[in-house]
């Protein structure tokens, strides 16, 4: 194991850890600050994979904001403490099918990937970054836009309180 | 150098996490978390293959930023939706919004 590698298992257990107290946590806002070390460990994955816009986008639009997003949802809402106030009756199995998934899923990986590396030495600049979405990617960037500014005007539109009269 | 499975086997278990979440959890809001989960999980895996293969116009990494763009809106709107029920319904619980429901 390269000390690339060694990293990178402690942020995924850290991550995954963190991941699996989400779900089962009994308070909400412990289930977003646990969010935010999930969200933070795979933006360092996606630091030591060399991605490095992608893992500051990641610091700044996930943990800065719609972790405070959830939390203002939270905050807004009756939020109960416990876990039978937050969990439906299908735990077990949900669990059975999580597990599944996560077994499928490494079967599948590591009988197609297995040996296959990463050059983490080739990483990419946020100029690189940059001149790919101003010129390869300039149509779907606009769509994007365009899909947020819908998305600003549909939450106002939503949220807003009814007049009385 | 990292493994690639390694990578794919820490996406694996986040959005095996955020499926148990999406099912098992009552909380709206927490529903939403579990969904994030999952979309990170699916960026990870973007960002791995776009290392992975090296790839010059970086389509990986630009698509990972659309699904975070796409995350974004989703909770806004998602929250947004979310705040309405609880001011018509008094509850965010998603197995008593059952109107619609036959």
């Amino acid at each position: 194991m390269t000390w690339q590698e060694w990293f990178f298992t402690v942020l995924a257990l850290i991550g995954l850890g963190a991941g699996a107290r989400l779900v089962t946590a009994k308070n909400v806002v412990h289930a977003a600050l646990y969010l935010v070390v999930t969200l933070a460990m795979v933006g360092a994955v996606y630091l030591l994979l060399g991605a490095e816009f992608v893992a500051w986008v990641q610091v700044l639009i996930y943990v800065g904001a719609i972790v405070v997003l959830l939390l203002f949802g939270l905050m807004l809402t009756r939020a109960p403490i416990g876990r039978e106030a937050l969990d439906n009756q299908q735990r077990v199995l949900a669990g059975i099918v999580a597990v599944g998934i996560i077994v499928g899923l490494v079967f599948l990986i590591d009988g197609a990937f297995r040996g296959e590396r990463i050059d983490t030495a080739a990483a990419t600049t946020t100029a690189e970054t940059g001149s790919s979405i101003f010129t390869t990617f300039v149509m779907p960037f606009e769509v994007v836009s365009f899909l947020l500014l819908a998305a600003l005007i549909g939450a106002v539109v939503l949220a807003r309180k009814e007049d009385p009269e | 150098m990292i493994r690639l499975p390694l990578v794919l086997f820490f996406s694996a278990g986040l959005f095996g996490i955020g499926v148990y979440g999406v099912l098992a959890r009552r909380n709206a809001v927490l529903v939403l978390m579990s969904i994030e989960l999952m979309l990170n999980a699916v960026n990870l895996n973007l960002v791995a293959f776009s290392q992975y293969l090296q790839d010059v116009a970086l389509s990986g990494q630009i698509f990972a930023l659309f699904v975070i763009t796409v995350a974004a809106a989703e909770v806004g709107i998602g929250l947004a939706i979310v705040i309405l029920i609880f001011r018509n319904r008094e509850t965010v619980n998603v197995d008593e919004i059952d109107l619609l429901r036959w």
